[in-house]
């Protein structure tokens, strides 16, 4: 081999190199959607507000992880809860968000998540009740939370009776036990913020924050607002 | 012997004035143009330290760094191959010059130690220049023990223009910092407003994992570990925004924790703590009694189920998260 096509081989696999690296910083920076992206902005009316339904289920009942809690959401265009929770929404538009929520809950680490923050009015609808708190040391306790941190979106999701049988395979349909939550906030301007939970309910993992905590599709993904 | 001598000299004498016109130079461009904006800004007594503190590294490190610098441009001009084709390679051209060495030994030991007597008079003066000094700091203001101490015992009070150092404790969880204000009642917010011109005593701790709170434009930084109290002083100066971050890697929302802060007026925060804290009113009262540090349920609060109306409550005191029967 010639020391010119031995130069030439030596680039072209340094290029390749370079290639990979940069391939490599760029997946790693842009923020995954693991479990695909639900889209609310395909024939959306400007000025309307969208509706984004979700339900929190103790335990999936599928995929790689059947026991781990996890939301799924409504899709919009079948009307079928899927597991995928990067959600597309139209920028500085009013979401109207309707949690069903069939676990249980607990008394929270930091009673600081039992307010009801961010949202229109920093209210929220508990079964057709308004609350802005709710001491989670009480009654049901609290289960889990939705949580915008980027625009200060907390709201608490309380939990459902756990001496009753509870849904254990997602989808769950509404003769479960579940309370139904309602709220509104508005989307800030285009960009990729994360939502999450806020409870550790990573059951059986340190400290509850393992698990379905740590992993982007169960509790918690992205708002890819455009 | 005599021309080897003289041309010494004579670079000797070109490089030393080649780089005290740099020096000056650089020095004054420093100075004059970007000093002043050196991070991380100068809102609060810590910022402005180590602002300070950066500036006079950086002036005592120009002098030697374009003494270096010139040293090498002169040799690579002066005393290439090209001007130079039979060099010296022995005698009294390549012997040790000792009033040099002393020199370059005797100016950089002192540079080194006069910069270490700064930095620990830093220490000292700015009250642990906004670092974590533990449970128990070795440089407290004036009056921060006795607001401290007020602050765990309800008692403490703030108003504008009382001079009293202001408690506020950062409670770091997986994956957001709150506050506590003891002097208002002990509520809890996500948001961090402080003061202007106040001495602020953060007490850091966390409920969960190691992380770490760090207030960049207020010189601030303290480890948040569980059941410890990290204490960190500053004295806000100007009113302005700035910015929290978790340093401590600590999960996989990590890069998501942090949150902005402001440092108004006196008047605008005491209006807006009053405010806080009588919004904050019912979810206050389900906080567990202000402590320094909280026990967290290490299975997670939501670790386990319980049953309806049989929740164990809260301790009086000092607990984040009751602990769960077993299930």
């Amino acid at each position: 081999m010639s020391v010119s096509q031995r130069l030439g081989t030596v680039v072209v696999l340094f290029l390749v190199a370079v290639g990979l690296i940069l391939w490599s910083v760029n997946s790693f920076l842009t923020p995954g959607t693991p479990g695909g992206v639900v889209n609310f902005t395909s024939g959306h009316a400007s000025g309307q507000p969208v509706n984004l339904t979700v339900q929190t289920v103790g335990s999936i009942g599928f995929g790689p992880h059947p026991t781990w809690v996890s939301y799924m959401t409504k899709d919009p265009t079948t009307g079928k809860f899927i597991h995928d929770n990067t959600w597309q929404l139209p920028a500085h538009t009013v979401v109207n968000v309707t949690v069903y929520q069939y676990d249980s809950g607990s008394p929270l680490r930091n009673q600081e998540w039992g307010q009801v923050q961010g949202t229109i009015g920093n209210t929220a609808t508990l079964n057709g009740k308004p609350y802005s708190f709710y001491n989670s040391n009480t009654g049901n306790g609290v289960g889990h939370t939705f949580a915008i941190p980027a625009i200060g979106v907390s709201v608490p999701l309380v939990g459902v009776n756990g001496s009753l049988t509870l849904c254990g395979q997602a989808p769950c349909g509404t003769n479960n036990p579940h309370n139904v939550i309602t709220f509104s906030f508005r989307t800030p301007g285009p960009g990729s913020y994360n939502w999450q939970c806020f409870v550790p309910c990573g059951l059986g993992y340190l400290y509850g924050n393992g698990g379905p905590m740590s992993t982007q599709n169960y509790m918690g993904g992205f708002l890819e607002v455009r | 012997m005599a021309e080897n001598s003289s041309q010494k000299n004579g670079d000797l004498r070109r490089i030393t004035i080649i780089w005290l016109i740099v020096t000056v130079v650089g020095e004054v461009l420093f100075w004059t143009l970007v000093a002043k904006h050196v991070p991380p800004g100068r809102m609060t007594e810590t910022a402005a330290s180590s602002q300070s503190t950066f500036n006079i590294l950086m002036g005592f490190a120009m002098p030697v760094l374009f003494g270096v610098w010139v040293f090498m441009a002169y040799a690579g001009r002066v005393w290439s191959d090209k001007r130079n084709p039979n060099p010296a390679m022995g005698g009294a051209m390549a012997r040790n010059h000792r009033a040099t060495s002393v020199a370059w030994i005797t100016i950089t030991s002192v540079v080194v130690l006069f910069l270490a007597v700064i930095g620990t008079i830093g220490l000292i003066h700015d009250h642990g220049s906004g670092g974590g000094e533990g449970p128990n700091p070795i440089y407290s203001p004036a009056g921060a023990t006795q607001a401290e101490a007020a602050a765990l015992a309800g008692t403490a009070t703030w108003s504008p223009g009382s001079n009293k150092v202001l408690p506020v404790q950062v409670i770091a969880q997986q994956w957001k910092f709150t506050y506590r204000y003891p002097t208002f009642g002990g509520f809890e917010t996500s948001q961090l407003m402080l003061p202007a011109d106040t001495t602020i005593a953060f007490n850091v701790t966390s409920l969960d994992v190691i992380h770490s709170f760090w207030a960049y434009q207020l010189g601030v930084k303290a480890d948040a570990n569980p059941q410890v109290n990290n204490v960190a002083f500053t004295e806000t100066k100007s009113p302005g925004n700035f910015m929290v971050r978790c340093s401590e890697l600590c999960g996989i929302w990590h890069g998501a924790m942090f949150n902005s802060g402001k440092v108004v007026s006196q008047s605008a925060f005491m209006s807006w703590a009053q405010g806080t804290e009588s919004a904050n009113t019912a979810n206050t009262a389900d906080l567990p009694a202000f402590a320094w540090t909280y026990v967290p349920d290490a299975n997670g609060a939501a670790g386990g189920y319980y049953l309806d109306g049989k929740v164990t409550p809260y301790s009086t005191s000092e607990q984040y998260g009751a602990k769960q029967p077993a299930s």
